[in-house]
């Protein structure tokens, strides 16, 4: 079995974890862990398609490395975004959970 | 005498190799959070530093060998304050 | 007998485990920690896989920024690890999200392991890119990011600065123009001080370095951009400079200076070159470098931007 052929294998493996994680994983913030999870393990994918696209010269093909790069830039923007999000939920209703009726309890530490 | 060389960096790589074994253990095995940072602090300087001393021969000119030798220094400070931080972090905590 | 496909085989393990890690463990800040070492390891596959670049930008954006951004956020939100009123998964849950995982991973495997044995390649096409570009970029991502996809790039730089206003905007109302509260530190301990006392010279020109080397060699404007922020970053939470206001005008330059100067380059490319975003090929090196000299700026404004976050309540004196 090639690099290529195991770190593909690697990447699905990845997604699958990732997958279980963010169904089961009530916290938001591990959500957003196993949502990177799943997001690395797409890159992997491509990666593998980069190494078997070995041509003109190069042991690698550019193209699917570049979108890997932008993609990793992206989705650092994305989870910035996802941290913000749950910040702003923890300070208007005092829970960090996604369970709307959680939201109207009174919760036990504020944020003033 | 390339002979010697050879010798020479597979020394120094299999002795850092087992810094960074034994620094990994105490991170595992130890019981409190000051006893791994010294065992990590270990592995990073003296470990690291032996890598580096059998990576040098590798290099082809004295800039690459610069820069990792300055890799292995940015390691250093980096290493030890972060250490000092989080040391100072479980004082103030068990206080 | 080659010792690569014990090393091969070693690091996949060593990845699928901390990953399994990273879901499994109880402890949200351990959990985080162990998706810090996960992005490490997984810079190790990318060199496995001949992709330098990558393993680069992994290790700076998508484990070392995305790491700082998990961790202060962990520690803003004040109940760390459990969440007050949600019950504990069921066991149904967990059973039907196990096997939909696993047969999604399984499809996934299968389709990577009937991948035709004649890959399609676009490299002739970047090689061409490459080689075209008036003295000729030796690093090939160089050529396609700002020169074969140089579209795509651009609009990824304006995705960047949506995500920026976007979470200044999730700020409440009043607090809008004030600065962000996250990575200010109130007292900071001597050794951080000492510690971007260092670093933040010597990283600012290693950062530089890794930005201008990328046009030949691995490297580039996104591994450069990361490396400055994370010495602006390191300069904020050491107390040595303060995050500042958002309605300040060089914040905002700086953040649009990025896309702009693509934008007009490829506005400008109608008429010096023939066709929207296309580079005369005697000025093509210097204009890829014009470019990315910019890209830089942004990424290195945007990316504190985006760990700062929204603005906070109360204006600092």
């Amino acid at each position: 079995m090639t690099t290529a052929a195991l770190a593909g294998l690697v990447g699905a493996a990845l997604v699958g974890f990732g997958l279980y994680g963010l169904i089961v994983q009530p916290h938001p913030l591990r959500k957003l862990l196993a949502f990177n999870l799943i997001g690395s393990g797409v890159f992997l994918v491509f990666g593998i398609v980069a190494r078997r696209g070995a041509a003109a010269g190069f042991p690698f093909d550019p193209v699917p490395q570049a979108m890997v790069i932008t993609g990793i830039v992206v989705a650092f923007a994305a989870s910035a975004v996802a941290v913000a999000l749950i910040w702003r939920l923890y300070s208007e209703t005092g829970h960090v959970t996604l369970d709307p009726d959680a939201w109207t309890e009174p919760s036990r530490e504020r944020e003033s | 005498m390339t002979f010697l060389v050879d010798l020479f960096r597979i020394v120094a790589i299999v002795v850092g190799t087992f810094f960074f074994v034994a620094g990994t253990v105490g991170l595992l095995r130890f019981p409190d959070s000051l006893t791994r940072l010294h065992a990590l602090a270990k592995a990073d300087n003296i470990g690291l530093g032996l890598v580096v001393l059998g990576l040098l021969p590798l290099t082809e000119n004295v800039l690459a060998a610069f820069k990792v030798i300055l890799i292995w220094a940015l390691v250093l400070v980096s290493g030890g304050s972060t250490a000092q931080l989080i040391g100072r972090a479980l004082r103030s905590g068990r206080r | 007998m080659s010792v690569l496909p014990f090393i091969d085989i070693g690091l996949s393990i060593l990845v699928v485990t901390v990953a399994a890690s990273t879901i499994f463990m109880q402890e949200l800040f351990a959990a985080v920690v162990s998706y810090v070492a996960y992005g490490l390891l997984l810079a190790f596959v990318w060199i496995r896989l001949y992709a330098p670049d990558v393993a680069l930008t992994e290790a700076a954006i998508g484990s070392g920024v995305t790491g700082v951004l998990l961790i202060t956020a962990g520690k803003r939100l004040v109940p760390l690890s459990r969440t007050t009123t949600e019950a504990e998964p069921t066991l149904t849950l967990r059973v039907f999200a196990g096997t939909f995982a696993a047969l999604v991973a399984c499809a996934l495997g299968a389709a990577i392991l009937v991948l035709p044995d004649e890959p399609p390649s676009l490299a002739p096409e970047a090689a061409v890119a490459a080689s075209g570009a008036g003295a000729g970029l030796g690093n090939p991502i160089t050529a396609v990011l700002i020169s074969y996809r140089s579209f795509d790039t651009m609009l990824e730089k304006i995705v960047l600065i949506l995500a920026v206003v976007a979470v200044w905007s999730i700020g409440t109302d009043g607090a809008w123009g004030n600065a962000p509260a996250q990575l200010r530190q109130a007292r900071p301990h001597p050794e951080m001080v000492f510690l971007a006392q260092v670093l933040v010279p010597i990283g600012t020109l290693i950062g530089i370095h890794i930005f201008w080397v990328g046009a030949d060699a691995p490297g580039g404007a996104f591994q450069g951009g990361a490396l400055l922020a994370a010495m602006w970053m390191m300069a904020m939470m050491a107390h040595l400079t303060e995050p500042p206001r958002i309605d300040v005008r060089w914040l905002r330059l700086a953040l649009v200076a990025g896309p702009a100067v693509f934008l007009i380059v490829g506005l400008a490319g109608v008429f010096m070159a023939g066709s929207f975003f296309a580079y005369p090929p005697s000025l093509a090196k210097p204009i890829i470098l014009f470019i990315e000299t910019f890209m830089v700026l942004s990424i290195a404004a945007a990316l504190p931007m985006l760990v700062a976050g929204p603005p906070n309540e109360r204006p600092v004196p």
